[in-house]
């Protein structure tokens, strides 16, 4: 059974299943194969004094050849299961090789180097965050680009953001940091607006209570009816004097913010400009005011 | 030739009709909407005070209730090509109180847990694809939610022909617009988070988040009243671009176990039922 020259002379001249032909060299790809080359010295089949490394589930073996069993190609092969400490791992080697060929020896060393070299390489690999790849699909890539295009249209953002940026200004979130006079001018106005309001108001309820006291109580409708008309009358009058004052008060109004000059300058000479529109919001007024009355009553 | 009449024709009958006829609105995606029941505007008072409350009760609630200054880390994919770089560093400029670092192959599990013991508030990772940035995944610390955009049309300040130096150290004033559904606040909420409560104002720098047909719209601009106080200039300074929601997650980062509040499940028809329907 073990005639090695025989073997080896039929795997190199002839045919051997393990045997790969490149152009360059020879390979071998039975599995016990020690340094994977097609040689005379390390073909695992035609050498009856041979021993290898092999891993299996991530645990190093050291598989000696034993002549006696070679009939029985399962169990030929003694197995060494080999420390995880690596020095410990080489001394059993040399145990175990103890006056076996340099070759074999310096070969199973080296591919125990490189087992536990790619053992190490492959637990940090699987240690390490998994990446998942996405695929992109064109098609639908293509559709939201295009509707971006169209959203963006739509979107007007410039407009969206002057928007909002004065509507924050007219909130008064910026609070003293602008100062434009007009704006200025326009709370201004409106605050007096209020103030007149309440006065008016408070005008109004007085002359009511004088008037109701002389009179009797049947001829209510009546009166309220009146009182009404008086009021019409008086609110007008009230309000051109207001009206008055109120120009002292809006020409006041630069007096806070005296930083800029310039605009003081600016104020004066806009106020005049402006009168007519201040009475023609307080035409309005006075409609506004009687049907409060009315509801009142 | 028929046709050219026809139109003649309608011409002329339209200014016959003169002006009492009312102008025409045409329809667009916007007035066209399908409702979301959870759209706040058409919902009822008491609906509106459970989603205030709702909102106060959230994670962002912290934020808004100013108890603290975010702090923003901003990283990548491994190995970043120049653009994403650059985009990650104007970032870094533009959000105030913010640091960008390289990922060093790291998890994003990891970064999160130690962001945390770095007390940053908020995590930033721009993926990029093909020298391009296509993703922005916003996680917000110490408990969530994280979520997942895609990032397109992205322009970077040398392609706007802008000097990124302009951006100035004031801390901006953040627009959010068009948000107007539940999940849509929510992510409105985490955007604006990004962002320090209080504005400086005298920098004029505004950001602006803007919501259309579920495409955000960023932008970043310097503005100036004009004289009157009547308009707004504007001039557009940093990085401009586009996010698209794809997943909204609980809690921080976790692809596995992660419990989804809403994701862009599979291809087209099984999450969009219809061209109208929008979800933020």
């Amino acid at each position: 059974m073990q005639h090695d020259d025989v073997v080896w002379a039929i795997i190199n001249k002839t045919h051997c299943s393990h045997k790969v032909t490149t152009k360059t060299q020879q390979f071998c790809r039975n599995e016990y194969n020690l340094t994977g080359l097609c040689s005379r010295a390390s073909c695992p089949l035609a050498n009856s004094k041979y021993a290898t490394i092999r891993e299996e589930n991530g645990i190093i073996y050291l598989f000696m050849k034993t002549a006696e069993r070679v009939m029985f190609p399962a169990k030929q092969w003694e197995k060494v299961k080999l420390s995880r400490n690596f020095e410990k791992a080489i001394y059993q080697i040399n145990e175990n090789l103890l006056y076996w060929p340099a070759f074999i020896k310096a070969k199973c060393k080296q591919r125990f180097v490189k087992i536990t070299q790619y053992l190490i390489r492959m637990r940090k690999l699987k240690l390490r965050r998994v990446k998942e790849l996405v695929p992109i699909q064109r098609k639908i890539e293509r559709r939201e680009r295009r509707r971006e295009e169209k959203a963006l249209v739509a979107a007007r953002i410039d407009n969206a953001i002057e928007k909002q940026l004065l509507e924050r200004l007219k909130k008064g979130t910026y609070n003293d940091i602008y100062n434009f006079p007009q704006m200025a001018f326009d709370s201004a106005l409106k605050a007096e607006e209020i103030s007149s309001e309440s006065e008016k108001e408070d005008e109004e309820e007085e002359e009511e209570e004088r008037e109701m006291e002389p009179e009797l109580e049947r001829e209510l409708e009546r009166t309220v009816e009146q009182a009404d008309e008086f009021v019409e009358a008086d609110s007008d009058l009230d309000s051109d004097e207001d009206s008055d004052s109120g120009k002292k008060e809006s020409a006041n109004v630069p007096s806070d913010f005296e930083s800029e000059t310039s605009d003081i300058e600016d104020m004066a000479d806009r106020i005049p400009q402006k009168k007519p529109r201040v009475e023609i919001e307080y035409e309005t007024e006075p409609v506004a005011s009687v049907s409060r009355k009315k509801i009142k009553h | 030739m028929a046709r050219g009449k026809d139109k003649k024709k309608r011409k002329l009958e339209k200014k016959q009709e003169g002006d009492d006829v009312p102008k025409q609105v045409p329809h667009t995606l916007e007035s066209l909407r399908e409702k979301d029941e959870t759209m706040l505007a058409n919902v009822d008072d008491e609906e509106k005070l459970e989603a205030q409350k709702d909102m106060e009760l959230d994670e962002l609630s912290s934020y808004y209730e100013n108890s603290y200054e975010p702090k923003v880390l901003i990283t990548y994919s491994d190995n970043p090509h120049n653009k994403t770089r650059i985009f990650g560093k104007e970032l870094c400029r533009m959000i105030p109180n913010s640091i960008s670092r390289y990922r060093q192959r790291s998890s994003v599990k990891r970064i999160v847990q130690s962001a945390l013991r770095e007390k940053v508030t908020d995590v930033i990772v721009v993926n990029e694809n093909q020298k391009q940035p296509n993703g922005f995944l916003l996680i917000h610390l110490p408990n969530g939610p994280t979520a997942h955009f895609r990032l397109s049309s992205c322009k970077i300040t040398p392609e706007l022909r802008k000097d990124y130096k302009e951006i100035t150290n004031h801390r901006p004033e953040v627009i959010l617009n068009n948000f107007s559904t539940r999940l849509g606040l929510t992510v409105g909420r985490m955007l604006g988070a990004l962002f320090h409560y209080e504005p400086q104002f005298r920098g004029r720098r505004a950001v602006t988040f803007h919501n259309q047909r579920d495409y955000i719209f960023f932008r970043h601009h310097r503005y100036e009243f004009t004289h009157d106080g009547k308009r707004a200039k504007l001039r557009e300074l940093g990085p401009r671009f586009t996010l698209k929601l794809i997943s909204l997650q609980q809690g921080t980062f976790d692809s596995k176990r992660g419990d989804f509040e809403w994701i862009i499940a599979g291809r087209r028809h099984q999450m969009e039922t219809s061209r109208r329907k929008f979800f933020l």
